[in-house]
């Protein structure tokens, strides 16, 4: 129990830590790599961490309740086949868009289903799922495209707020990231999560429904990759069943390098969002320095690696440091 | 202190006859593959001819063999409770090793590359093994890690270049296609992998340990057993076996670019899911690891004669994974009833 206090409290500093990291980044970036510093960039860098970042925002609740959503990059991509096929189809996007998401939640209500009803390993689960709505995506569609969206849509995602740097679409961005990080912070629901992630035993005792909890956690993150998935196909637009391949790798990555636990019970989303943006900013400015995209693959591996090796040998200098000073007063 | 010292003692005999129930269950589960199989290789004989074809066979098994071999990897690390994500990735960097080697050598022995794959999937095994242990973290968020990162040193070696089979020495392409009274070399291979494995887990001490370790790793280290080193030796012998389905690879195939095994990973998982290998450790074995595997491959190629759209296998062997799950928890929950009952009577 005392390494829990000890563990909540280091929490502030990996807190704080991954701020300043990514402050230094975006420094150092400005000053050291060319075309990094620029508005044109800025828009870029915020359109590419757009989809990691909204779908870090309910990941970090599903991670903080000790569970895991691998299936979320399929979901994006078996969207994006099912708006294009249905936009082949001749239905108006005013209709798919809602149906989209709509059928993300459905996806994700099947995952809740297995992990929460059945009681099966959310681990398991999602790679099952992960490669089931991935070959749905490619049975949906195949390996063909679909392109020709209204240009209303498409240059609406592309564009930015007057002529300034900034996104349209950082606006609703914000928004969610501001109601989930209310709900996660300042209510209820947000400390089931917490308690849930702590110890599910300690919760149902103290009145939490965690089975269902954690449901509507998939609920929503299916819905909000499904969302992911209509913004990235209206971004580029194109839909095809690979779209967002590999991208829960850099969303695990981003959410553990905010400094929530994969063992579950501890984190913030402010620090969520800055491991957001620090992976968003470092693989920028590498790729502006002509790094290969999957040279990339090492950067965001090592990272993932880092920020979960890390916290514990921290933990365990400390523990080291601790008792050498108990031993000491004693002489 | 006297709490976590009771716990193993109270559970042993539950461990112990629950291991024979388990044993007997799974061995159902290991004949329902087998019915699977029989079924769906009849129902696709039906429909094509072509399909029980000497070559078709021969495919079958040589597809087989490369799958069997990262599965028995596999079911040596989730029998330990862990997972390695990462073959698919250590396949592949083997494989262009392996390649690049015996293109700029022409005149080695195909022995030396096997020990060149089985070694640089060693490394990587190695390097796995050793940040589960000593960075005390789950080794699902380890090896997807080391998924990318292990790639990634593919892609930055290889640079877009690829290794054509007509810059390999024919002595090692011989060993992709040559077989002995009709058994392919890669298949004579993987059984002897699976028959070993099989044999250590089985009936040495070494094997058993890792069983333990899966029941209950707390009981396994109060019970003596070296749980970190046998993670590491577990994860090692994942790794060289990836290591060894690498050289398989690309002598079977003879051509080998940074790409090679991107995506296996899910199908090892899924062939030793299949095979009844528990996610949750403790439990299964090689042998159904290895009948997942063909599961899996005949699955493959029965879409293919089916004229069925290929597309539809990633979305099987999903499935399959969500099946062999639920099943998986299905058998666990009657033993755990059984058991009840059983100490009930007494």
């Amino acid at each position: 129990m005392s390494d829990q206090g000890n563990r909540l409290g280091r929490l502030f500093s990996w807190d704080a830590a991954v701020v300043l990291v990514t402050v230094i980044v975006l420094v150092v970036a400005s000053g050291a790599v060319e075309n990094f510093g620029t508005s044109r960039n800025f828009t870029f860098l915020l359109l590419d961490l757009l989809p990691i970042a909204l779908v870090a925002l309910p990941m970090t609740f599903i991670i903080v309740t000790g569970e895991i959503d691998l299936s979320v990059a399929s979901t994006l991509g078996l969207t994006s086949a099912v708006l294009g096929s249905l936009w082949d189809a001749g239905l108006s996007i005013e209709t798919i868009i809602p149906l989209c998401i709509v059928l993300g939640a459905v996806l994700g209500a099947l995952n809740g289903f297995f992990v929460t009803v059945l009681k099966l390993p959310s681990l398991a689960v999602t790679i099952g799922t992960l490669a089931l709505y991935r070959g749905l995506a490619f049975v949906v569609l195949g390996d063909g495209a679909v392109a020709d969206f209204p240009r209303a849509y498409t240059s609406w995602v592309t564009g930015t707020i007057g002529d300034g740097p900034v996104p349209n679409v950082l606006i609703p961005l914000v928004v969610a990231a501001v109601i989930f990080g209310v709900v996660l912070h300042a209510t209820p629901i947000g400390r089931g999560v917490f308690a849930a992630g702590a110890g599910e035993q300690a919760a149902r005792f103290a009145g939490i429904r965690t089975g269902r909890l954690k449901f509507w956690l998939y609920v929503v993150s299916g819905a909000v990759a499904g969302l992911a998935g209509v913004l990235w196909t209206l971004r580029y637009s194109s839909a095809r069943a690979d779209n967002g391949f590999g991208l829960e790798l850099a969303v695990v990555a981003a959410v553990l390098l905010g400094g929530v636990s994969i063992f579950g019970g501890k984190g913030t989303l402010p620090g969520v969002l800055a491991g957001v943006v620090l992976l968003a900013s470092l693989q920028n400015a590498l790729r502006l320095q002509d790094v290969s995209n999957e040279a990339l693959n090492i950067v965001t591996g090592v990272l993932l690696i880092v920020s979960v090796l890390l916290p514990n040998i921290v933990s365990s200098a400390r523990t080291a440091v601790r008792r050498r000073r108990q031993v000491t007063p004693e002489r | 202190m006297t709490a976590t010292k009771e716990a193993p003692v109270t559970r042993e005999p539950a461990v112990h006859s629950g291991r024979s129930w388990a044993a007997n269950v799974f061995k159902a589960r290991e004949s329902g593959i087998v019915l699977a199989l029989i079924v769906l290789v009849a129902f696709t004989a039906t429909q094509n001819s072509r399909f029980l074809s000497g070559q078709s066979i021969r495919d079958i098994l040589l597809g087989t063999a490369i799958l069997a071999v990262l599965a028995v990897g596999q079911a040596v690390v989730m029998i330990t409770r862990n997972i390695d994500l990462s073959v698919g990735s250590v396949l592949g960097l083997s494989a262009f090793a392996v390649g690049t080697l015996m293109k700029d050598n022409p005149g080695l022995p195909v022995l030396v590359a096997v020990l060149a794959g089985l070694a640089v999937g060693a490394v990587c095994g190695l390097l796995n093994g050793a940040l589960v242990r000593f960075g005390q973290v789950p080794a699902l968020v380890v090896t997807l890690g080391t998924l990318y990162a292990f790639r990634g040193v593919s892609y930055f070696w290889a640079g877009g270049q690829q290794i054509n089979a007509d810059k390999l020495p024919a002595s090692f392409l011989d060993f992709g296609t040559a077989s002995v009274l009709g058994v392919p070399w890669l298949v004579l291979i993987a059984l002897l992998v699976l028959v070993a494995a099989g044999i250590v887990l089985r009936s040495y001490p070494a094997g058993r340990e890792l069983y333990a370790m899966g029941s209950s790793p707390q009981a396994a280290e109060l019970a003596g057993i070296r749980v970190g080193r046998n993670t590491i030796a577990a994860f090692l012998v994942s790794g060289a076996l990836a290591g060894l389905a690498g050289v398989l690879f690309a002598a079977r195939f003879g051509t080998v670019d940074a790409a090679a095994g991107t995506g296996y990973e899910l199908n090892v998982v899924a062939a030793a899911v299949v095979g009844g290998v528990a996610v949750f450790g403790g439990s299964g074995s090689v042998w159904g690891a290895g009948l997942g595997a063909l599961l899996l491959t005949v699955i493959g190629s029965a879409l293919a004669v089916l004229d069925i759209n290929q597309f539809w296998q990633q979305a099987i062997v999903g499935a399959l994974i969500l099946l062999a799950i639920g099943a998986d928890r299905l058998v666990a929950v009657r033993v755990a009833k059984a058991l009840k009952k059983r100490d009930s009577h007494v």
